[in-house]
């Protein structure tokens, strides 16, 4: 289509483990959980009481005396944090984190214009949602907040994003469950080859860690149960003890940029993005294709467009949700994807340590990739005591591992059968 | 009665995010307070939740300043 190539020159994080991109990478590496007992609504009557909130400075979710806790104050005025939602929140923070990484604050009118937004979310403002149909039912409609529409839209956190920083390009949103953050990505690499654009900010946001949705993923069987009193040890990817994912909020922001731009201005790059693949499962509302046959050939399209030989990959971001049937699944299915080279592949589920970002999942585990590649690292999967199934790849368990990365694949898998898989590479 | 004023300043400070010096009775809440429709929505909405009174939508468009708040107020508590 073009030769047009895209990479990443900018990293913006909020995640359980912390905020910040640095901080958040070094207690990845360390081994850290960011996993607690839910602290923002008595979880007592819920099946599972547990999950990877956001640490805040004000002591929430674990934050207390927290260096690298989340301060809202720092992103926005107190006004505006009354009138949006969490999820927006996360997104206008990872984007300003991003954008200071990249060094991207165009004052001219055409880089600007030239410049777009991809951010996001699963399930938007699910809980401003409920707090308002609660203040309708009780209060009636007088008592209805007017920034309760633009709080809750999934669209508005790259709108927000867009006019806190001026980018008058291509302003869109993303909506694939839990492969948003991944489509987010591939779909704005897909703008900058056409031509779209030179520069976009791209990634997912997500807070739903509140009663509504607890209950509603409670209600679905999809999260896990039997760890509510060892909270770190709950998310389990690839173990025989898992039960079902965790929930967590959070959000990543990628500054991705046209490869002559990026150069031209100087700018420091992580990787490229090669290669991208999207597929559906037309199979079940919740549960993924026997063997994650979507999944696969999302794989073998992302390896096929990259252009690289897939030996070249190294590292694999799984989507791994800890759930009894998805990680086996997907397991299968790279190991079909990549054949002999399997026996050579180190594959970790960081959701072992930052929990299901649902939205957000894909954008951090994709930033997680990149990371790998600048620094020659991957990181474990926690918990892996004693894997459920024999399988030729390296698991990654506990430990982080030194080893080359030449190349990384992150998959994502979303409730309707939903598949992204991302190639990134080390720029030659 | 006196403190309506009082009353209302503080609203307005704590709604628009703004020095509590600037909110004096000729202030236009959109030309000098920065507030948008969004945001006069809302004010009223606290007006009437401050001093349990309705204010009906064809009069909130009337209300533009602090002093046509006021004024509104004193004439309906």
């Amino acid at each position: 289509m073009s030769d047009r190539r895209v990479v990443i020159t900018g990293i913006g994080i909020v995640s359980p483990l912390a905020f910040g991109r640095e901080a958040t990478w070094e207690r990845l590496i360390a081994g850290k959980s960011g996993a607690g007992r839910i602290d923002v609504f008595d979880p007592e009557d819920m099946p599972c009481k547990i999950a990877f909130q956001v640490p805040w400075t004000n002591g929430r979710g674990g934050g207390t005396g927290d260096p690298h806790a989340f301060d809202p104050d720092k992103f926005v005025s107190s006004k505006e944090l009354r009138r949006i939602d969490e999820f927006i929140l996360y997104a206008i923070a990872a984007a300003e984190e991003a954008v200071e990484d990249a060094d991207w604050r165009p004052q001219d009118e055409e880089s600007k214009e030239r410049t777009g937004v991809m951010i996001g979310s699963g399930i938007g403002g699910l809980e401003s949602i409920y707090n308002t149909a609660v203040t309708l039912h009780e209060h009636g409609p007088r008592k209805v907040s007017p920034f309760f529409i633009p709080s809750a839209l999934i669209n508005l956190a790259s709108g927000q994003v867009s006019i806190k920083h001026g980018f008058k390009g291509p302003n869109h949103a993303v909506v694939t469950a839990c492969a948003t953050g991944a489509h987010a990505i591939g779909d704005s690499a897909r703008l900058i080859k056409f031509g779209d654009a030179d520069v976009m900010l791209a990634g997912g946001s997500e807070a739903v860690i509140g009663r509504i949705a607890i209950a509603g993923f409670c209600a679905a069987k999809a999260m896990s149960t039997a760890f509510n009193d060892t909270p770190e040890k709950a998310s389990r990817p690839y173990d025989k003890d898992r039960d079902g994912f965790v929930m967590g909020d959070g959000a990543a922001v990628l500054v991705l940029e046209e490869y002559e731009h990026a150069k031209a201005r100087g700018a420091k790059i992580y990787a490229e993005v090669s290669g991208y693949g999207l597929t559906g499962d037309a199979y079940h509302i919740t549960a993924p294709a026997e063997g994650a046959e979507g999944g696969y050939r999302a794989m073998k399209m992302a390896l096929k467009n990259s252009g690289i030989d897939p030996t070249e990959v190294d590292y694999i971001n799984a989507h791994g949700t800890s759930t009894p049937k998805g990680d086996e699944g997907e397991a299968g299915a790279v190991e079909r994807a990549y054949g002999d080279h399997a026996k050579n592949l180190s594959m970790s589920s960081t959701k072992s340590a930052i929990g299901h970002l649902l939205g957000a999942a894909g954008a951090i585990e994709t930033a997680f990739c990149a990371l790998a590649i600048r620094d020659q690292v991957m990181p474990p999967t926690l918990n892996l005591d004693n894997p459920s199934f024999e399988t030729p790849i390296d698991l990654i368990p506990h430990k982080a591992k030194k080893g080359r990365v030449r190349a990384a694949m992150s998959n994502s898998f979303g409730f309707g059968g939903t598949n992204a898989s991302l190639v990134i590479r080390e720029v030659k | 009665m006196s403190d309506v004023l009082e009353r209302v300043k503080k609203i307005v400070v704590d709604n628009l995010d703004v020095d509590a010096d600037k909110v004096v009775e000729s202030a236009s809440f959109i030309d000098d307070l920065g507030a948008d429709s969004l945001d006069l929505v809302e004010l009223v909405m606290a007006f009437e939740e401050e001093f349990n009174i309705e204010i009906p939508d064809d009069v909130q468009e009337s209300i533009r300043s602090v002093g046509d708040a006021v004024t509104h107020i004193k004439a309906h508590i």
